[in-house]
């Protein structure tokens, strides 16, 4: 249905946008002029960025000072790798989810009450034993703890329908970060210590601190859920009855995934893949906190300038716009299918 | 080969039983057709065989191996569902070869099975399109190629027809009964259509809130339907179903007799007056409203002339007048 604007108002609206569109931009807008200033007319007040010579030292200088080419690899192996990983542990999940959901059946219930009988009794054995006096090691208490409380949960989590999953998972991003904090940080430093404390593994020179094998590994977990969450709306899209065609015609499950769902599903993996990509490259609370030299990415080289020997606003600017530039140009001409990406489902 | 056999099936969804019990042999290179009302059960059913749902209880044997718990991609089945299901993103050509791609053979020997399935099914010049640009009927026969290709052991149809307009529904389900004839497997067929069951199958299974009500030929059906049910469902115009002092009199609790056993009489029969006289040219079916046995349907000839509002006198055909009784079963 057309409906007919007047001119005036039409004007008025895009006058609003722009001015909102340019306030959200200033920021970088300043970020992008004072990257091109000495050090000095970036900081002196007023700023007049108008008569002030233009320059390009400040990204001779940063180039100079931190190898910005060890950095974009770095952002680019955590990013890609634990996209990928990402993927191939979202894809399934999403999958089960959206196609095989499994609620609550009585066999399911009979048998989670026997694992609650079972983990019961365990954790009574053990006040018992320790009541009277019993001195178990560190580990075998670990152990146990893990079972009576990890094993149910998964099993909790795995028995649920997949409307309870799902908001159980997406509930793990509203903790704050800050709070898981110390254990991540023990669990990747100090050699090992939480694990050798319990005395169950010994890895003496266990270290995964300032590491790919520490990074990629946190970087897939943490966007996880919004991988599957966004895969799901996808795939719930998806008419349940082509997999099941899939099935009759004698595709294996890899098969109906790699040759069905997948390429039915390439636009909005694509656009998931997008998502995470820009998340995991602007990512900066860990990447901070976990790494400071071998696996230190684009986040880590702009925090660099912002050193204690004072503000150096022009190399940190123009290192911040090294930093995103790529990703910005990434976006730019992405911007079509991530837009299509984010609000899929809601237009609908 | 592909010989079915269901033992003590039963689904449940939750609480509900949608089928109850259900014991049924279907042999090799029959066409069998599932027909009963909307929701009656009939898809879950075939959807058992196929193993896209898993029974509750029971077992399901295809070819004398118990198939209960393999998947559908282990039980050498095709299916042609209702929504065609086709690939999307595939052309025709590639649609059709999956099954056989999926089977491992050498893409030189599925490419002549595609083109020779193609050629059965006229598709050869919409190999290379993708199925967003067929049309209904194209679409439907892409799926049937995708079925045939594979030589499965048996074919299911889950309404295949219902999404086509009534001119192309007769013709293809001309085409799907030709090719029975040819590839001579067995096929299980699933509708609502009482008249796509009669011009189709060797044997009819009617279905009633997931209880088979009778299994037959379409003839042994129309000619003596095990109870009410199977009375009023098989044929057209359905079976006019009479209770009360007429009924009584032939020891029945029910009688049934169909429009075409009727005749119209000069005395001494049911006499109505005529609500509704609807002429198709070679039949005319006439509404009337009787005092004794309520309203019925009369088929008469195509050059009766009665109207609206004229009085006739309907008597049936001698022996061919069902009886039930309390229960809905027919009296033998
Ligand atoms: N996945 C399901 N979950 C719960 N109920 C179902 C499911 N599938 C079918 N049913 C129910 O089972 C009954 C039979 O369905 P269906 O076999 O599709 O009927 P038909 O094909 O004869 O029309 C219906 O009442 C339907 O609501
Ligand atoms: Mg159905």
């Amino acid at each position: 249905m057309a409906r007919k604007q007047s001119t005036r108002r039409t004007l008025g609206i895009s006058l609003l946008a722009w001015v909102i569109g340019l306030i959200l931009f200033f920021p970088i807008f300043w970020t992008a002029v004072a990257a091109f200033k000495s050090e000095s007319d970036a900081y002196t007040l007023p700023q007049n960025f108008l008569t002030t010579p233009w320059t390009l030292e400040n990204f001779g200088i940063v180039q100079e000072r931190s190898d910005y080419v060890r950095y974009v690899f770095n952002t680019s192996v955590i990013v890609i790798l634990s996209t990928l990983f990402g993927l191939l542990l979202a894809i399934p999940a999403a999958w089960s989810m959206a196609f095989a959901p499994s609620p609550v059946s009585s066999s399911k219930i009979s048998g989670w009450a026997w694992l609650g009988i079972i983990f019961g009794c365990a954790a009574l054995c053990f006040g018992v034993l320790y009541a009277y006096d019993w001195k178990p090691n560190n580990a075998a208490l670990g152990i146990v703890l893990l079972l009576i409380f990890v094993l149910p949960a998964s099993l909790w989590a795995w028995s649920r329908n997949t409307k309870d999953t799902l908001l159980w998972m997406l509930s793990t991003k509203m903790m704050p970060p800050a709070g898981a904090l110390i254990p991540i940080y023990l669990i990747f430093n100090r050699n090992g210590l939480v694990f050798k404390d319990w005395g169950w593994a010994n890895w003496s020179d266990y270290n995964i601190m300032d590491s790919f094998w520490g990074m990629v590994p946190l970087m897939t977990m943490l966007n996880l859920p919004i991988l599957i969450w966004m895969l799901f709306t996808y795939f719930k899209e998806i008419p349940v009855g082509i997999l099941e065609a899939a099935r009759m015609d004698g595709a294996s499950l890899w098969n109906e995934l790699a040759h069905v769902l997948t390429p039915m599903a390439l636009p909005g993996i694509a656009s998931t893949c997008l998502l995470n990509l820009i998340l995991s490259w602007n990512e900066a609370f860990w990447t901070l906190n976990l790494t400071n030299k071998f696996a230190a990415p684009l986040s880590f080289f702009i925090s660099e300038y912002s050193s204690p020997e004072g503000q150096f606003w022009a190399k940190l600017s123009a290192a911040s716009i090294m930093a995103i530039a790529p990703i910005l140009i990434i976006g730019w001409f992405s911007q079509k299918q991530l837009v299509r990406g984010l609000t899929f489902g809601a237009v609908k | 080969m592909g010989k079915i056999v269901l033992k003590s099936v039963r689904k449940a969804f939750g609480e509900v039983a949608v089928i109850p019990k259900i014991d049924l042999t279907i042999d090799n290179g029959d066409f069998v057709v599932f027909v009963g009302p909307s929701g009656c059960g009939k898809s879950t059913l075939l959807r058992l065989i196929a193993g896209l749902e898993d029974t509750t209880s029971g077992t399901i044997e295809i070819d004398g191996m118990d198939a209960t718990d393999l998947p559908p991609a282990k039980r050498g089945l095709a299916m042609v569902f209702q929504s065609y299901a086709l690939y999307p993103h595939m052309s025709v050509r590639k649609n059709i070869a999956f099954p056989l791609k999926m089977a491992g053979m050498d893409p030189a020997q599925a490419a002549q099975k595609v083109d020779a399935a193609a050629k059965v099914l006229n598709l050869g010049a919409y190999l290379d399109r993708r199925p967003g640009q067929l049309s209904g009927g194209q679409r439907q026969r892409v799926a049937i190629g995708r079925a045939i290709v594979r030589e499965p052991k048996a074919f299911l149809f889950d309404e295949p027809l219902s999404n086509l307009d009534a001119a192309l529904r007769v013709s293809m389900r001309q085409e799907i009964t030709e090719l029975h004839h040819t590839l001579k497997t067995t096929m299980i067929y699933v509708t609502h259509d009482q008249v796509e069951a009669m011009t189709m199958a060797d044997k009819i299974v009617v279905l009633n809130a997931g209880n088979i009500e009778q299994v037959g030929s379409p003839l042994e059906l129309y000619n003596h339907p095990a109870n009410t049910f199977v009375a009023g469902f098989i044929g057209s115009p359905k079976m006019n179903l009479i209770e009360g002092a007429e009924a009584t009199k032939l020891g029945a609790t029910t009688i049934g007799v169909r429009p075409e056993h009727l005749n119209v009489v000069s005395a001494g029969g049911w006499a109505g007056v005529v609500v509704l006289s609807e002429h198709l040219g070679s039949d005319t079916y006439l509404k009337v409203e009787t005092d004794v046995v309520g309203t019925i349907t009369v088929r008469a000839g195509g050059e009766v002339t009665f109207k609206h509002g004229d009085t006739v006198q309907l008597a049936p055909q001698a022996g061919k007048v069902h009886r039930f009784g309390a229960d809905g079963r027919v009296f033998p």
